[in-house]
């Protein structure tokens, strides 16, 4: 039982992502019962979840690589979209210029497409880490002139990459009825999970978070792990652009990815992590994400207008942060312990005390009383 | 001797004094610069005055940014709401039921509005100011695309007038190749940035707002030790952020005349980045509030420079992407070196004018 409940507490970061989901898919079952079916439509799954799990892909990756960096660095990568849309331009120019396609120059083009976000990602890594520059700022130079770079490396006209392998990459391999871009993500957060369990990373980026003076006085050097987060962040925006252009088919420097970066930030904060760094969750991050695509669903199947979709997404954003807040929440508890002791009293005086439930919950609030 | 000094020099600049000079001696040299190579074009009043004439609202953003700055907050919602005011001005003056009054009322209010809901959710609710100013860029963008899709002209006569209305300065002008003097024109919406910089300086610098905020900014928690009421200031700092993003979108519709989806598109990317160049950190309680029009004035003579070098439109983004990076990287140099000893002796001999002869020789 301890074990138990100890195990509950430690999920308690997750109460704000998981009440919005369970929120959302009730919205959704009251528009329309059929909201969980799935269907077959040419050998690939079809249905609202896979197309919530297809559509937010990028969204999960860029927003684990988000939580990192916060984490770490105790601000924001803006310009995740713009390292997103160079590192695939790159890609597609690689493919492109091979001649015959086959699985081994994807696999080459998108590592050469990953060293790319690693440089990416080193550029801002050293203005935050070695130049102390806010992270918001050093990465506003590559929001400012990224597209610009995918541009010119695009050479003018949006290429199209017009081969069966990236096809297969964007939509369904044939036999596998998953899409094959929720096959990638799920690997991604398989690696990134083994990562974080068997290595250190995670007691590092939150030591250097929570407070990077103690952090050095410990061993660890800030620098150097704000560094390593940027790298990472750099490998993400890589691996997202990558399914990004291949799933449309074409790199469109100017709309790839576009304002991405402020659902990546949301994911974050809707996944319970604070934007000044310390403690993470990347489990909350990935919840989070998927939340958002859902919501964006959501208001489009509620049919909501699409001029105002936005502001309907902010409407409810800002309830969420409402209820999510500290000072709220502080209220509520100290609100609900009064209610508690009040029904105890009133559950003890009725029944003598006999009453498990009610002899359980007097001796919840009194350990909390002390 | 060494320590002597450092201690006399420390007392002499402090942390937003010297950014602010380092972002003055950059724009003095960007706009010499910019002399130097195009004499044609940048030797007449005339283009220095349209930076203001052109980017009047870009200027009053970067300035209610500034004062959020300042106070450790952000405010990303400000280019939305100054895109949301020009349309909805617009739309009112076009309706033919309110005069040019009743829109600046409507601009001033929806301003308030937003400032208010940001200030009290942040404030007093303590959310997080990144979240809750991007909910309320999504919000006035989801408003602005509802309210109207399509650009709308206003023609009202009342604001027609309104909008051509120039003062012309008659001892400064050029004369053009037909030999009629021209003289330099300067739009109204010049005059609220100038009203508004004095307004927020003499604010920012002697009221006791203005130091709560600095007092805010550099430390929460100290401050609250003093006795500041820093709700109430952080509170106040988003307000002034809401209603000058109102102001600037009724200067905007003042120089265009239009209401427009595009509006106010990527102003709040473009005020921080002014701001930035201007010596204002984003971590707050560092930064003059003059170093704000500086650095929006940096901001776009590189922007001119680069138009009127003839460079490629692509290039023109990545130019001004690698002049910020020069100017972050030199910003953040000069403050580590000011963090050690040696710059202070390297630098401050020159600078300090109440020095003795003797000293002098010592120093350098």
């Amino acid at each position: 039982m301890p074990r138990l409940k100890r195990r509950i507490n430690n999920l308690s970061h997750l109460f704000l992502p998981l009440s919005v989901l369970v929120i959302l898919i009730i919205i959704n079952l009251i528009k329309g019962a059929d909201y969980f079916r799935i269907t077959m439509v040419n050998g690939a799954l079809y249905g609202n979840i896979p197309n919530i799990l297809f559509g937010a892909s990028e969204l999960v990756i860029l927003s684990i690589g988000m939580t990192l960096v916060t984490a770490a660095s105790r601000g924001q990568d803006i310009s995740i979209g713009e390292s997103g849309a160079i590192s695939s331009a790159i890609f597609v120019q690689y493919v492109l210029n091979a001649g015959e396609v086959t699985l081994c120059t994807i696999l080459v083009g998108f590592l050469i497409s990953c060293v790319a976000g690693l440089v990416i990602g080193a550029f801002n890594g050293t203005l935050v880490s070695f130049f102390n520059v806010q992270p918001m700022v050093a990465t506003l130079i590559l929001f400012l002139g990224g597209r610009s770079i995918a541009f010119i490396i695009d050479g003018k006209v949006s290429p199209i990459l017009a081969n069966e392998i990236s096809n297969r990459i964007g939509t369904v391999i044939p036999g596998v009825p998953i899409p094959t871009p929720i096959i990638l993500t799920a690997v991604f957060i398989v690696v990134v999970a083994v990562v974080l369990r068997t290595t250190n990373l995670r007691l590092y980026v939150e030591a250097v978070g929570v407070n990077p003076s103690a952090a050095r006085l410990n061993g660890i050097n800030p620098k150097k792990v704000i560094f390593l987060t940027f790298l990472l962040m750099g490998v993400c925006s890589a691996v997202a652009g990558f399914i990004a252009v291949n799933k449309a088919g074409r790199h469109d420097s100017v709309n790839l990815l576009k304002f991405i970066m402020m659902d990546a930030i949301l994911a974050v904060a809707l996944g319970g992590n604070s934007l000044g760094g310390g403690k993470f969750s990347i489990t909350g991050s990935i919840i989070g994400a998927y939340t958002i695509e859902m919501l964006n669903r959501t208001l489009l199947r509620l049919e909501v207008n699409p001029e105002a979709i936005k502001a309907f997404k902010a409407v409810f954003i800002i309830v969420l942060m409402v209820i999510a807040s500290p000072v709220v929440r502080v209220f509520v508890k100290k609100f609900l312990d009064e209610a508690k002791t009040i029904v105890a009293r009133y559950s003890v005086r009725q029944t003598g005390g006999l009453n498990k439930g009610a002899a359980s919950i007097t001796d919840t609030t009194g350990k909390k009383g002390e | 001797m060494r320590s002597l000094n450092t201690t006399k020099t420390k007392t002499g600049l402090s942390n937003s004094n010297l950014l602010f000079m380092i972002a003055g001696i950059i724009f003095v040299l960007m706009y010499g610069f910019a002399l130097l190579s195009f004499p044609g074009s940048f030797m007449q009043f005339q283009t220095f005055f349209d930076l203001f004439n052109f980017n009047a609202a870009l200027f009053i953003v970067t300035l209610g940014l500034c004062v959020v700055m300042i106070g450790g907050g952000i405010d990303i919602s400000v280019g939305a709401v100054c895109g949301l005011v020009t349309m909805a001005c617009a739309m009112l003056l076009e309706s033919g039921m309110g005069n040019v009054w009743g829109a600046l009322f409507l601009a001033l209010g929806i301003g308030l509005a937003f400032g208010l809901m940001h200030g009290y959710l942040i404030a007093y609710l303590e959310i997080q100011p990144f979240i809750i100013t991007l909910a309320g860029m999504f919000f006035a963008q989801g408003l602005l695309t509802t309210l109207h899709k399509e650009p709308l002209n206003v023609t009202r006569p009342a604001f027609v007038a309104l909008r051509n209305f120039t003062i012309e300065i008659p001892w400064l002008g050029t004369v053009n190749r037909l030999g009629v003097f021209i003289p330099c024109e300067i739009k109204p919406g010049v005059l609220v940035v100038v009203v508004l910089v004095l307004l927020y300086a003499v604010f920012m610098k002697w009221s006791r707002f203005g130091r709560n905020l600095y007092a805010v900014g550099g430390n929460r928690q100290s401050a609250r030790m003093l006795g500041i009421n820093v709700k109430q200031t952080i509170f106040c700092s988003y307000v002034i952020c809401g209603l000058t993003a109102g102001i600037s979108g009724f200067v905007f519709l003042m120089t265009t005349g239009a209401g427009n989806i595009g509006n106010g598109a990527l102003f709040e990317m473009k005020a921080i980045a002014s701001n930035v160049m201007g010596g204002i950190l984003l971590n707050g309680g560092v930064g003059n509030l003059l170093g704000a029009p500086i650095g929006t004035m940096t901001l776009l003579t590189i922007n001119e420079l680069i138009r009127a070098a003839g460079v490629q439109s692509n290039l023109q983004a990545i130019v001004s992407g690698l002049l910020l990076y020069l100017f972050i990287v030199l910003q953040s140099i000069v403050m580590s070196l000011r963090g050690r000893s040696k710059f202070q002796l390297a630098l401050l001999p020159w600078l300090k004018s109440h020095r003795t002869s003797s000293e002098k020789k010592a120093g350098n």
